[in-house]
């Protein structure tokens, strides 16, 4: 029997790669051909051995979204089903089910600890990551760790740096990491001057869109029309108010810095090599990571990933890389999701739908259309549906314009799951 | 080696021979010229290896110093008044973490209204913050207190702040001796950390402590302050032998034999304090003088045997808590309780007033003859503060205080009176 | 102890004044203190130095208020500012300015003392003889040329020592050769007043 047995998995009807979703017409996404050389070998499933030559074959697991994927090669694995990972952040800690912010801070450190051959110091602010992983007098972090205060991480990680330096050990790195309060309210001075100085730290960014640890209350990053505990879905204008937002991956493109990225807690491979290509760089990194948090944003705990995924497909988070002020890659939308759905499963936009109907037709239809032009705005800025020319650099700045030579192109290092490497 | 020289340069040339190896800094009157200093000593290369990096505030400035003093580098930063108050949240951490940051304190007032000279409102408003604070009397004790603050705070895992008048000393120049780098490796060794982030042998800093640990966590600090009391004298002790002149210390009398009125104050008042005093024993008045150096921990035992044979105590003091009194001459009291002795406060020198022999005679003589009152505000301009609680008292909308007495006084020369 | 107190305009080197002063008197081998005004200083607005010289240790920190010597390094402050205030019977006042003494009108400012000699003022052209030889007008090295001579309180070579140690070569050269003129001027004069009164 052709293909894969696919448990739980994507299913396996033609064109359709994730459960539920619904394929726009005429998108033509087509998922890896793998030629049957590169498969590893899989003794007690069909080979393609018994298929007829020509005829492309669509593996669906090869580059899912399962973290433990054997089926690719190993240099190709995550570090995450490497049975050696680090467990930088250790289990024990007292993170709530489902949090977003904990998978993140696991991913990206364990795959930090793997770029730097274990050689690296973390700087945590204040937050639910450094609350839930410190209980005194336990800790969960098996690196050595710091937390100073909620403001101040890219400043004391830069002290950090500067202390290694002078002491002569350049190969130990250092991580600041901070929640989306920390990184785009109360710590955004002190970020702005290490971007400035390009001191050499990666900064992580867990943004899950409020101020959690505290009780859900608003902060910069809270999306419009979000319910937070300031911002109650109460009133003429239910939830967060539509302001200018405040968009950190490209503030810190503004400061023309070596490497900014965005990632989520959906794509693991995605996030890991992100991580991976940072610390091979010096100088002042930036990376947002979106991590949904089931209490804050209402949602159920089996969803975290499911919502970061659909983050990402509506296109309300753009991911892509970005050097020196100039986005280099973009991880395109498979199939773009109307904002709706990824509204509906959170309790934040409850007010957006009808109580009593909570399946059908939203009541607030003209704000749920304002988030849909936000999507469609950041799908047109950074080229995120659409075949993606060969050398079209996509970037906030505008449509896309004619690539110029040496331009790097979104499908040269796209990263999608399914999609060419 | 003896130098004609401004005491913020005496200074910053001393850190750089201590070694420091993060240095970091944001300007604000009256430090500059010491951080400037540095700095140029860093980039001419005759202090290194240092990392000398440009802040952009004061609160990086001390969350920069703490990152790297938890990395394991000698840390050092300077800031004055607004400064100190923009990093508090930070002075706070860096105390209760244990690292053994050292900072140079320019004492300057804290506003509003803004001001930019010298008192020592700056200074009060972290004195429970669990840094040990060293007042320098002149600009040779502000150099040497920080040969002296380095190994201190390395070896009890505090950190020491040495406050030095903004301006009075800062931007004074004077002789001072300047040590050699021979003489300061010898009594300061490279810096050892209690706790320190290595990936070889991980630990967890800054962990949320609940009501469980709490109270013991903060009376190991306590415990630590109080140890300084004892390594404060033996270090300047130490230092004494090593380099010949007596400087720290917990502090120093100075003709307190037969004297029955004892003037107690901190940093460069002293001096003209001194003087004063000397001349009123030409004069046949015995008025001795306690000059305090360290003023956290507060050194109340020291503090009630230097007055024991006193009858009667001034404090004069550049900072008061608004609405109550003096703060030095609450502890001072504190130090005294039992005793009887009476505590006269005389606040003075506040947002750089200058204080005059004469002045300081006037009160010395009235609390010697017992005339003093509890509180004193020294040379006071009694018509305008009358003046404006009479403008207050006419109109609700009277206007900023601040600019009206200036008006009073001429300085500003606008608007209706 | 001998104090000084110096008067000028902010962008005049008066607090330059009092430090070259201090460390002339360091060269010569005595304490000193030298501090400004720490006024809210701009380019023009008038500003304070006080330098002490001493045989010991100086303790106070107090501005000086009587001073023994006053240095005037603008003449338009005479009738502006109160710049004689505490200034001490045998003290004597170094004024630059290329008008002769009787036209500045100082006798009511500088007194007749009762019981003293009166104040004794000098004049100099400080302002010209740095420009003739810095092309800078920047009197204040050259009044301290003629203060060394007016007070005997700091030697000349202490003064060259201490514009040397504080300036580049050329400009330490030029200063020096205008102090020394300025030096040479006061001395010829004070051999002829010595001490005579201002009117």
């Amino acid at each position: 029997m052709p293909g894969f047995a696919t448990g739980g998995g994507p299913t396996a009807a033609e064109g359709s790669e994730s459960p539920g979703s619904v394929e726009p017409p005429g998108s033509g996404r087509t998922g890896a051909a793998v030629r049957s050389e590169d498969l590893p070998g899989s003794g007690d499933t069909a080979g393609p051995e018994s298929l007829p030559t020509g005829q492309p074959v669509k593996f669906y697991q090869v580059g899912s979204f399962a973290v433990g994927n054997r089926l690719l090669d190993p240099s190709q694995r995550t570090v995450q089903s490497d049975a050696l990972r680090t467990n930088a952040l250790d289990s024990g800690h007292r993170a709530c089910q489902g949090c977003g912010e904990a998978l993140g801070a696991r991913y990206a450190l364990d795959a930090a600890m793997r770029a730097t051959g274990g050689s690296m110091v973390a700087v945590n602010a204040t937050g639910c990551l450094e609350v839930f992983s410190t209980p005194y007098p336990e800790s969960s972090w098996q690196i050595p760790w710091l937390h100073s205060l909620f403001g101040n991480t890219p400043a004391v990680a830069t002290g950090v740096a500067a202390a290694l330096r002078v002491k002569g050990r350049p190969e130990v790195r250092v991580v600041g990491q901070a929640g989306d309060g920390g990184t785009v309210d109360i710590g955004f001075g002190c970020l702005s001057g290490m971007f400035e100085r390009n001191d050499d730290v990666l900064f992580i960014c867990y943004d899950n869109e409020a101020y959690m640890n505290t009780g859900v209350q608003r902060s910069a990053a809270t999306p419009p029309a979000a319910r937070t505990a300031t911002t109650e879905a109460v009133g003429d204008e239910p939830g967060n108010p539509f302001g200018q937002g405040k968009n950190l991956p490209v503030l810190a493109m503004a400061h023309d810095i070596p490497y900014v990225a965005t990632a989520t807690v959906a794509d693991l491979h995605d996030l890991e090599q992100k991580v991976e290509r940072a610390m091979a760089i010096r100088g002042a990194r930036y990376l947002h990571l979106f991590v949904p948090c089931p209490l804050g944003w209402g949602a159920a705990p089996h969803d975290t990933i499911r919502l970061a995924r659909l983050a990402k497909e509506t296109g309300l988070f753009p991911v892509f890389e970005a050097e020196h002020g100039v986005v280099t890659a973009v991880s395109q939308i498979r199939h773009q999701v109307p904002v709706e759905e990824y509204l509906r499963p959170q309790g934040r936009y409850r007010h957006l739908f009808d109580p009593a109907d909570p399946d059908g037709p939203p009541a607030r239809p003209e704000t749920i259309r304002r988030i849909q032009e936000i999507a469609d705005r950041n799908i047109a800025r950074y080229g995120l549906v659409g075949p993606g020319a060969p050398g079209r650099p996509a970037g906030p700045a505008g449509p896309a314009e004619p690539a110029g030579p040496g331009a790097v192109g979104p499908s040269d290092r796209s990263h999608g799951a399914g999609e060419a490497r | 080696m003896l130098r004609q020289i401004e005491g913020s340069r005496a200074v910053a040339e001393t850190v750089a021979l201590c070694r420091p190896e993060v240095v970091c800094a944001y300007p604000i009157s009256p430090q500059t010229h010491i951080i400037e200093a540095v700095g140029v000593l860093v980039r001419t290369g005759a202090l290194a290896p240092c990392e000398f990096i440009n802040v952009e505030s004061e609160f990086a400035a001390m969350s920069v110093s703490i990152g790297a003093s938890a990395a394991g580098a000698r840390a050092y930063t300077a800031t004055a008044s607004q400064g100190l108050l923009f990093m508090i949240e930070a002075v706070y951490n860096a105390a209760g973490l244990g690292l053994p940051v050292v900072m140079t304190l320019a004492n300057r007032a804290v506003g509003a209204p803004i001001n930019i000279w010298n008192d020592h409102s700056d200074a009060m408003a972290v004195r429970d913050s669990g840094w040990i604070q060293l007042f320098a009397e002149t600009n040779q004790e502000a150099a040497d207190l920080h040969i002296q603050a380095f190994r201190l705070a390395e070896s009890l895992s505090l950190p020491v702040m040495v406050a030095m008048d903004g301006f009075i000393l800062t931007h004074a120049i004077e002789r001072v001796d300047l040590a050699t780098q021979e003489q300061v490796d010898r009594f300061l060794p490279p810096y050892e950390p209690r706790q320190v982030l290595d990936p070889a042998d991980p630990v967890s800093i800054g962990a949320m402590v609940g009501p469980e640990a709490f109270e013991e966590v903060r009376y190991l600090a306590h415990l630590r302050q109080i140890e300084a009391l004892t390594a404060i004298p033996a270090i300047a002790s130490e230092f004494a032998a090593h380099f010949g002149r007596e400087s720290g210390g917990l502090l120093r009398p100075y003709r307190c034999d037969g004297a029955n009125t004892v003037v107690v104050a901190l940093g460069s008042v002293l001096g003209t304090i001194k003087d004063t005093v000397d001349a009123m024993w030409d004069d046949g008045l015995a008025v001795g003088v306690v000059g305090i150096t360290s003023f956290r921990p507060f050194p109340a035992a020291a503090v009630r045997e230097a007055l024991a044979t006193a009858r009667r105590v001034v404090v004069v003091e550049k900072a008061f808590s608004i609405g109550f009194g003096g703060v030095l001459s609450t502890d001072v009291a504190m130090a005294l309780t039992g005793s009887g002795t009476p505590v006269t406060t005389v606040v003075a020198g506040l947002g750089g007033r200058p204080i005059t022999g004469a002045s300081l005679r006037e009160c010395f003589e009235a609390a010697a003859a017992d005339r003093a009152e509890p509180l004193v505000f020294l040379d006071l301009n009694r018509a305008l503060i009358d003046h404006d609680l009479a403008r207050s008292a006419a109109r609700r909308r009277s206007g900023p205080t601040a600019e009206n007495v200036l008006r009073d006084l001429g300085t500003v020369a606008s608007g209706p009176t | 102890m001998f104090q000084v107190r110096i008067h000028g305009r902010g962008g005049q080197g008066v607090v330059t004044a009092a430090e070259l002063l201090s460390v002339a008197a360091f060269f010569d081998g005595r304490w000193s203190q030298a501090f400004p005004s720490f006024g809210s200083e701009r380019t023009g607005a008038p500003v304070v130095g006080f330098c002490r010289i001493s045989d010991g240790e100086i303790r106070t920190r107090e501005p000086v208020s009587a001073p023994d010597a006053l240095i005037i390094q603008d003449a338009t402050l005479l009738h502006q500012v109160d710049l004689f205030s505490g200034l001490r019977d045998e003290g004597f006042v170094l004024l630059n300015t290329s008008r002769p003494v009787e036209e500045l009108g100082l006798g009511a400012l500088t007194g007749p003392r009762r019981d003293g000699p009166g104040v004794r003022v000098l004049t100099l052209p400080a302002t010209e003889l740095a420009i003739a030889h810095t092309g800078r007008p920047t009197p204040n090295a050259v009044l301290l040329g003629g203060f060394a001579a007016a007070g005997g309180v700091v030697s000349l070579d202490a003064v060259a020592g201490a514009i040397e140690q504080r300036f580049a070569g050329p400009v330490a050269r030029a200063n020096i050769a205008a102090a020394t003129e300025a030096f040479r001027s006061v001395s010829a004069r004070c051999k002829e007043c010595d001490h005579a009164p201002t009117d």
